[in-house]
């Protein structure tokens, strides 16, 4: 059914169809409306589901490993310092591969303290074993609950999964959203089947210590797991595209990429405002194009490069840095291209918060046409 | 051997001989049954009984972290609850896991009420990383973070009270106990987990290799922790101390001091007189706040 919603209810509504057993969270802006949501969701009896009010993010993740250990569908939601709070306890998950899903509401990490978007957060967890996918709007975010919840609960994967949107600029935001019914993701998502558990009936030991004799044959396996979730993840978005018509089949997704001489990489809402200002400048003749990244984790490689064989230049839009080097994105771009021969620049743009409009993308099209990139897009050079 | 044993922390770990802690782990089981899933922290008792793809335990057990068990035990706790299962859930940490870095968690967890029992195992120092202090080493203990030297007569602090830290949280059940009484032990366990909410033991474990002494002499230095009254064994219900194991004729606090590497500063070169009246002090506190005095003559 359609509805205009805020985007954090949209994801809070999405989640409770998804029918998780224990929520563990804490709030943190701009991820707030999506906890309280659930909570009075759980205070209506709307959604039968354990709501663990933990003191910290370090113990709402903490929360979720003991529930998905013991056997639980388990959710939480966070971003920014929260995230950082977890970061101990988001490497140990993988490690013991459990399905947790969390939302991030991506915003930028301090300092200088932030509350607005930017990518970093969930960028610079890019190495502890989750899958990492991101949305472009309120439905795509929505839907990506569904989907992969299937994915990360699959047992050629069981890894747990980030779902990242931007925060404020969709967390905060109405958009009409077509919302699955109860039956209709009860028939999409089957009831969490855990490959083993904490049972006193038939006792296991989890998160054991390892030796160097065994050690890396776990950081394979983690690694095989994210491998396989390339098809599973196909699997699971086509079989969502059969039943509800929306189709998110592709890791990546061009948009009139197919002729660009240009073409822009970016990931998350900004996509939006890209394809806005391709549209203009293609009525100006322009032959440019967008590739938007969907799986960040893991990284749709082949298909990037697929996708962008035919442009003769590609100019990544990154909002996050890893500082010292370039943009994420444009790393994995670069190293999903090496020896295509096409160049790859870098911008970063709209840290913290900083607006970025279809103007600015025409004229990092324009910088990327003469060659001019990785540099930060849109400094202000009279505080430097 | 072991798949005939009746012990749920059974052979193949490795503990050195005449761990405390290992023995606590094997009593703790008896008091819980076999309905129990067990958290642990990092430490040694983990890395003692876990090292994969071998396991002590024959209850499902879990490790996340050195900090969230008691974090990963409300998740357990509530998952468990909207599966309408009914296993114990209890945490064995020790007491850097415990006093320190987890105490964040464990506050979460107390005040928020979920049905676990919370035992510390008190070692009195983090020895799996070897042997430097925490909250719980006793004042004058020397560690490798809190050495002896010339300007230092060891840990400089006493013991945190975290019992009375859980209590203040509202725990229905608060108990101390030592492997050296392990009657005791296993009923204050029983007790624990048959209690609704969360509940807190703490069990003094001494550590032969922390603490310097003889593995066969881990029995009779828990024994005199609790003579001299450096330890008291007593259970808090509800706010109000309801027993406190009482003591004939305490000992001095010198015979648990002198048998242990950890205090030889305190008797060499010379017999360190202020220092030793001090841990007297300790002890004559205690035995007067739980009342555990019984004098008589010889
Ligand atoms: C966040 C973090 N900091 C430090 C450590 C290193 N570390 C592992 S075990 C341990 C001490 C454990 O002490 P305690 O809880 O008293 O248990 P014991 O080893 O005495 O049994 C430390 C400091 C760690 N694993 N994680
Ligand atoms: S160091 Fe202490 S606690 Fe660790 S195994 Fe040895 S005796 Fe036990």
């Amino acid at each position: 059914m359609m509805k205009i919603v805020e985007g954090s209810h949209a994801v809070a509504e999405a989640v409770k169809l998804c029918r998780p057993q224990v929520i563990s969270a804490y709030p943190i802006t701009p991820q707030t409306h999506i906890v309280e949501a659930l909570a009075s969701m759980v205070a209506d009896c709307e959604l039968d589901a354990e709501y663990i009010c933990v003191e910290s993010e370090f113990s709402a993740l903490s929360g979720c490993v003991g529930a998905s250990a013991a056997g639980s569908r388990t959710y939480s939601a966070t971003t920014s310092q929260g995230l950082a709070l977890m970061f101990e306890v988001c490497f140990n998950a993988a490690g013991m591969r459990l399905p947790i899903v969390m939302t991030i509401a991506n915003r930028a990490m301090g300092a200088p303290l932030s509350i607005w978007n930017d990518q970093q957060d969930s960028i610079s967890l890019r190495d502890a074993g989750w899958l990492q996918y991101y949305a472009e709007d309120i439905q795509e975010v929505s839907d990506l609950h569904f989907i992969t919840y299937r994915v990360a609960e699959d047992h050629r994967v069981l890894l747990p999964a980030f779902v990242c949107f931007d925060g404020f600029i969709l967390t905060h935001t109405y958009e009409p959203v077509d919302m699955p019914t109860q039956a209709e993701v009860d028939a999409y998502l089957p009831a969490f089947k855990p490959y083993q558990h904490l049972d006193a009936k038939n006792p296991i030991s989890m998160g054991m210590y390892a030796t160097p004799d065994y050690y890396m044959e776990f950081r394979y396996e983690v690694d095989r797991a994210m491998q396989r979730a390339r098809d599973v993840y196909v699997e699971a978005a086509r079989a969502f595209a059969d039943q509800f018509g929306r189709d998110y089949t592709g890791a990546v997704e061009g948009y009139r990429l197919e002729d660009a001489d240009t073409a822009l990489v970016a990931m998350g809402s900004i996509c939006g405002t890209v394809k806005d200002a391709i549209d203009e400048m293609r009525a100006d003749g322009k032959r440019v194009g967008l590739l938007k990244i969907r799986s960040f984790r893991p990284f749709p490689a082949e298909e990037v490069a697929a996708a962008l064989k035919g442009a003769s230049t590609v100019a990544v839009l990154d909002k996050n840095i890893s500082l010292g080097q370039k943009g994420a994105v444009a790393l994995e771009v670069k190293d999903a291209l090496y020896g295509s021969g096409i160049p790859v620049l870098d911008y970063i743009v709209a840290l913290g918060g900083r607006d970025i409009r279809k103007r600015d993308i025409a004229k990092i099209v324009d910088l990327a046409e003469k060659g001019t990139g990785d540099m930060f897009y849109g400094l202000r050079t009279e505080v430097l | 051997m072991a798949e005939n044993s009746s012990e749920l922390f059974d052979a193949g770990h490795r503990a050195c001989g005449g761990c405390g802690p290992a023995l606590a782990a094997r009593l703790i089981m008896k008091g819980s049954g076999e309905n129990t899933i067990v958290v642990a922290s990092t430490g040694c008792m983990e890395v003692f009984s876990t090292p994969y793809p071998e396991t002590a335990w024959k209850v499902p057990w879990i490790h996340s972290l050195f900090e969230n068990a008691a974090a990963v035990a409300s998740g357990i706790e509530a998952s468990l609850k909207r599966q309408g299962r009914d296993e114990h859930v209890i945490c064995i940490c020790g007491d850097g896991a415990t006093f320190d870095i987890g105490m964040l968690c464990i506050s979460g967890a107390f005040e928020r009420g979920h049905n676990i029992t919370y035992i510390c195992y008190d070692n009195e120092a983090y020895m799996n990383t070897g042997i430097q202090r925490s909250g719980a080493t006793p004042y004058d203990a020397d560690t490798t973070t809190s050495p002896a030297g010339k300007c230092s007569t060891g840990n400089a602090r006493p013991k945190k009270d975290l019992p009375a830290i859980l209590v203040a949280h509202g725990s229905p059940y608060v108990a101390t106990a030592s492997i050296a009484y392990p009657n005791d032990l296993v009923k204050k366990v029983e007790r624990a987990v048959n209690t609704e909410g969360p509940c807190y033991i703490q069990v003094h474990t001494p550590c032969c290799t922390g603490w310097g002494f003889d593995g066969a002499d881990t029995m009779a230095l828990g024994r005199l922790a609790v003579e001299t009254g450096l330890w008291v064994n007593y259970e808090i219900v509800d706010g109000e101390l309801e027993k406190a194991k009482k003591i004939v004729n305490r000992k001095p606090v010198e015979e648990y001091l002198k048998a242990q590497k950890r205090f030889r500063h305190l008797f060499r070169p010379g017999r360190n007189e202020e220092e030793i009246a001090k841990i007297q002090a300790i002890a004559d506190r205690n035995a007067k706040k739980f009342g555990i005095d019984i004098a008589l003559k010889k």
